[in-house]
C-alpha cells in the first residue's frame, strides 16, 4: 500500500513545515501556556480569598469557559477581541490584530481557566496546617499563599499541569478554522495544493505523536510509579 | 505572520518625526476611517487567499501570488501616494471564503485581494471597488461519469467552499429544484476539488475561472470536463468597509486609472494568457465579451443585469 | 428599556426566522444541527465505553502482549491531535483500504458522520480507558487480596469486586470525560458534518451576522453542560454504596 508513496513532497517541504509551522505551533504553546498558568493562578488565588463578588464572577468565567467547546471560543475570540480592544483605547477604527496574538489571547483566556482548577486542586490538597503555621510564624496572608502554600501545590500538581500543557499542544491545531499557519496548517496547504494528502496527513499524525509522547514519556518520570494489580 | 516589510522601530519614528516637521495636506486630522488607520499605524492589512488560482493564493514557497493580488499591491501603492508615506507596511492575512466578510467588518483585514463575488446581498455589508473579473457559476466532474446538467447531480454528492456566494447559489437550486444532494461545504477551492479528485464528491460548483484554474494544475487535466450550463454571473471585486467613502475614492480612483492606463490588460495577460506558477501552466483564458464591457466602461455594480453581454 | 429591549429581541427573532437557502429558517437548521449533535455524541460515547472499558481492563491484566498492544492503542490515540485523527479517518484511511472498499466508503451517502464517529469514538474511548485503568489500579491491594482469599477466580474478582468499585469510582471524572466528549463533536464539522457548529458556521457565511449564531450555539452548549451535570449529580446518589464514600 506504500507503492505510490511520494516521501520527495515531504523532505522538500521540511524546512517550511519545521521553521514555519512548529515554529508557530510551539511559540503559541509556551507563551499561551505559560500566560494562561499566570493568569488561571491569579484567578485561582483570587477567588480563594473569598473576595465578594469577584469571587464569584472569577467561577462563573472559569465553569463558563470550561463547559464551551474550543472551537466555539476560537469563533467567538476571533470575531469578538479586536471590537473589545477597539472599544477599550476608544480607536475610531477597527483594529488590526496580529494572528499570533490574537490566537496567543484566545488560548490564554481558555487555557486560564483550566490552570485555575488544577492550582485550586493543589491548593486544596495542602493540609490547613501548612497555612495555620505559616501565620504562626508571622506570615501575611499574601506571603503564606506565595511562599508556602503556592510551592508545594505547584510542586504537587507539576505533572497534572504539564499534561494540560501537552493538551494545549495538541489543542494549538485547531487554529485551522481561522486559516492561522501552524504545524498542521502549513502542512495541509502543502497536502492539499499537491494532492499528497495521505503522505503528508500521516507525517503531521507522526511528528505530533512523537512530539505529545516523549513528553508525556518525560511527565511520567516525575510521577510516582504505580502499583502492580498482579505482582 | 507574513509581512513583506517590517520597518524598524527607528525607522518607524523618523518617518513620523519626518511627516509631523512637514505638515503635508492630508494631515492626519482631516483623515477618517481606514485612511486614518493606514496613516496612523503605517501599515495597511491585506486579505489574501490560498487557493484562487490566478488570482490570490500561495506558489511553490507559500508566498502571495496572484491577479486580484497584484492588483490589490497597486492600490496600496496608491494608499501610500495619496497618504504621502515613506513607507507603507503591507500586513498579509490569509482568509478563507467563509470569514473574509467578518474579518473585514470587524478590522481584520483593510482592503480584500481575492476571488470575491459582487452582490447586491454583500454590498448590505460591505462596499466593493470597480469589478476586475466576470465569471460565472458551473461544476466540474470527472468525464467519465458523465454529468451534463446539475439535474444529472440529483441525489449525488456536490461540493463548494463555504461562504461562497455559490454554494448558497446551489443549496438554493437544490431546494427549488427538489433535487435531493448532499451539499458538502468545504474549506478552500483547492479542498473541494480534491474532493471531486478523490471520488468523495460527485462534482465541484464554482466559478467557472477556479475551476478552469484547479483543472489546469491537477494532476491529470484530462479527466475533468466543465458544465456547459452556467448557473449565474459573478462580478468579481475588491472589497472594503463600507461607509468609508473616503478610502473608496481612492481606491476607485486608483483602479480606474489602471483601466485607463491599460494596466488592467497588462495584469490580465500576464495571469491568463501566461505560464503561472506553480506549475508554469498557462490557462489562456482571452478576455470575455462581459469583460470587454467592464474595462470598456468601469463599473462597481453588484447586480448580474448590468453584466450582460 | 423594556421597549429597547423589545427592539433586540424582535431584531434577533428576525434574523434566526429568515428562511434560509434550504427552505427552512436557520432556527430550524440549527436545531437540525443540534439534533445531530446530540446524535454523534450518544453514539461515540457508547462506542467509547465499551472499547475504552475494554481496553482499560486489558491494561490491568497480567498478559504480557495484550498490555503491549493495548497501551500502544492508547499512547498513539492520545498523543495525536483529534483534528488530525480525523483528517486521517476521512482523507487517507479510504485511500490505503483495497480500492473497492475505499470507493464503498467514499459514495457512502453519510460518509462524513460515520468517519466521524469512527474517529471520535477511538479518540475518547482511550480516554476512557485510561479511567478505567486508574480506577481500577486506585482499589486497595487489599481488596483484591480479600477476594482472592474468598476463592475468587480473576474473572469473579472483576465482576463482583473490582469493577463495581471501580466505575463508582469513575463516575465524576467520566461524567467529564462525557462533556469532554460532546465538545469534541464541534471539530467534525471540519470534515463535513452538520452538527450545531456547522450549522452555526453555515449561518454565520449566509447571513453574514456572527454573533448572533454564535450567540444561540453558546446557549445549546451551556444549557447541555447543566443538565449533564445535574443528571451526572443524580446518577452519582443512585449508585452510591452506604458505607463507601465513592469519590474516596
Amino acid at each position: 500500500m506504500f507503492e505510490n508513496f511520494d516521501f520527495a513532497v515531504i523532505s522538500a517541504n521540511l524546512g517550511r513545515f519545521f521553521l514555519e509551522g512548529m515554529g508557530f505551533t510551539l511559540r503559541l504553546t509556551f507563551f499561551a501556556g505559560l500566560a494562561g498558568f499566570l493568569l488561571g493562578t491569579s484567578l485561582t488565588l483570587v477567588r480563594m480569598a473569598s473576595v465578594p463578588f469577584v469571587s464569584r464572577a472569577i467561577a462563573v468565567y472559569i465553569n463558563f469557559i470550561r463547559s464551551m467547546p474550543l472551537v466555539l471560543l476560537i469563533f467567538w475570540f476571533n470575531f469578538l477581541l479586536p471590537g473589545i480592544w477597539q472599544e477599550i483605547i476608544g480607536s475610531p477604527y477597527p483594529i488590526t490584530f496580529n494572528p499570533l496574538v490574537l490566537a496567543f489571547w484566545t488560548f490564554t483566556l481558555f487555557e486560564a481557566a483550566y490552570f485555575a482548577e488544577i492550582m485550586r486542586a493543589g491548593i486544596l490538597s495542602i493540609p490547613q496546617g501548612q497555612a495555620a503555621a505559616g501565620r504562626a510564624l508571622g506570615l501575611t496572608g499574601l506571603q503564606v499563599s506565595l511562599f508556602v502554600v503556592l510551592p508545594q501545590a505547584f510542586k504537587n500538581v507539576l505533572p497534572v499541569l504539564l499534561t494540560q500543557l501537552i493538551a494545549l499542544f495538541q489543542d494549538t491545531t485547531l487554529v485551522y478554522i481561522i486559516g492561522l499557519k501552524d504545524f498542521f496548517r502549513v502542512i495541509h496547504i502543502a497536502a492539499v495544493r499537491d494532492g499528497r494528502q495521505v503522505e503528508l496527513f500521516i507525517f503531521a499524525a507522526v511528528v505530533y505523536c512523537i512530539i505529545s509522547y516523549c513528553s508525556s514519556l518525560a511527565v511520567k518520570k516525575l510521577q510516582k510509579p504505580q502499583q502492580e494489580l498482579w505482582a | 505572520m507574513d509581512t513583506r516589510m517590517r520597518p524598524s522601530a527607528l525607522g518607524f519614528v523618523a518617518v513620523f518625526a519626518a511627516l509631523s516637521a512637514f505638515a503635508v495636506p492630508a494631515t492626519a486630522q482631516d483623515l477618517t476611517g481606514t485612511l486614518k488607520k493606514v496613516k496612523d499605524t503605517g501599515s495597511i492589512s491585506l486579505g489574501h487567499r490560498e487557493s484562487s488560482l490566478p488570482f490570490s493564493y500561495y506558489d511553490d514557497n507559500q508566498k502571495v501570488v496572484g491577479y486580484a493580488y497584484e492588483l490589490c499591491d497597486k492600490l496600496a501603492d496608491a494608499v501610500q501616494a495619496e497618504l504621502k508615506m515613506d513607507k507603507l507596511e503591507r500586513k498579509l492575512v490569509a482568509v478563507t471564503s467563509a470569514n473574509r466578510i467578518p474579518l473585514l467588518t470587524s478590522g481584520g483585514i483593510d482592503l480584500e485581494c481575492g476571488s470575491t463575488t459582487n452582490n447586491l446581498e454583500r454590498q448590505k455589508e460591505v462596499s466593493f471597488t470597480l469589478t476586475h473579473y466576470v465569471t460565472a457559476t458551473r461544476f466540474v466532474s470527472k468525464k467519465a461519469n458523465n454529468y451534463k446538467s446539475l439535474d444529472d447531480l440529483k441525489g449525488k454528492t456536490i461540493v463548494s467552499t463555504a461562504g461562497t456566494s455559490n454554494i448558497k447559489l446551489v443549496t438554493g437550486l437544490n431546494t427549488e429544484r427538489n433535487l435531493g444532494m448532499t451539499i458538502i461545504p468545504a474549506k478552500d477551492h483547492a479542498d473541494a476539488f480534491l474532493m471531486v479528485e478523490t471520488d468523495r464528491a460527485a462534482a465541484f460548483a464554482m466559478d467557472d475561472i477556479l475551476i478552469a484554474s484547479l483543472v489546469a494544475v491537477s494532476k491529470t487535466p484530462d479527466a475533468y470536463v466543465i458544465s456547459e450550463e452556467a448557473l449565474s454571473v459573478e462580478p468579481y471585486g475588491s472589497m472594503l468597509r463600507k461607509d468609508d467613502p473616503a478610502f473608496k475614492k481612492v481606491i476607485d480612483d486608483a483602479m480606474l486609472a489602471m483601466f485607463k492606463d491599460g494596466t488592467i490588460e497588462k495584469l490580465y495577460d500576464k495571469w491568463f494568457m501566461n505560464p503561472i506558477p506553480p506549475k508554469n501552466v498557462t490557462l489562456n483564458v482571452p478576455i470575455s465579451a462581459q469583460f470587454k464591457k467592464v474595462i470598456a466602461n468601469p463599473t462597481d455594480s453588484g447586480d448580474p443585469k448590468d453584466y450582460a453581454d | 428599556m423594556f421597549e429597547w429591549l423589545g427592539g433586540v429581541l424582535d431584531a434577533w427573532l428576525n434574523i434566526f426566522l429568515q428562511p434560509s437557502p434550504w427552505g427552512t429558517v436557520y432556527l430550524g437548521l440549527l436545531f437540525q444541527g443540534l439534533a445531530i449533535t446530540f446524535f454523534v455524541a450518544l453514539v461515540t460515547w457508547a462506542i467509547a465505553f465499551v472499547l475504552g472499558s475494554l481496553i482499560g481492563i486489558a491494561r490491568t491484566l497480567p498478559y504480557k502482549p495484550l498490555r503491549f498492544v493495548t497501551t500502544a492503542y492508547v499512547e498513539i490515540f492520545r498523543s495525536v491531535p483529534l483534528l488530525v485523527q480525523l483528517f486521517l479517518w476521512f482523507f487517507v484511511v479510504p485511500e490505503l483500504l483495497p480500492q473497492a472498499w475505499g470507493t464503498w466508503i467514499k459514495n457512502l451517502e453519510s460518509g462524513s458522520m460515520l468517519t466521524a464517529i469512527i474517529g471520535l469514538g477511538c479518540f475518547t474511548s482511550v480516554r476512557i480507558a485510561e479511567q478505567v485503568r486508574a480506577a481500577i489500579l486506585s482499589i486497595s491491594l487489599g481488596m483484591k487480596n480479600a477476594s482472592t482469599a474468598l476463592g475468587m477466580t480473576r474473572a469473579q474478582t472483576y465482576r463482583y469486586i473490582l469493577l463495581p468499585m471501580g466505575y463508582r469510582i469513575m463516575l465524576p471524572p467520566l461524567t467529564s470525560e462525557f462533556l469532554n466528549n460532546l465538545k469534541n463533536t464541534s471539530t467534525i464539522f471540519t470534515i463535513g458534518v452538520m452538527d450545531l457548529m456547522g450549522r452555526t458556521s453555515e449561518m454565520m457565511e449566509f447571513t453574514f451576522k456572527a454573533y448572533e449564531p454564535l450567540f444561540f450555539a453558546t446557549f445549546c452548549y451551556l444549557i447541555i453542560n447543566l443538565l449533564v451535570v445535574c443528571a451526572a449529580r443524580f446518577l452519582e446518589g443512585m449508585a452510591a454504596i452506604p458505607g463507601f464514600n465513592a469519590a474516596r
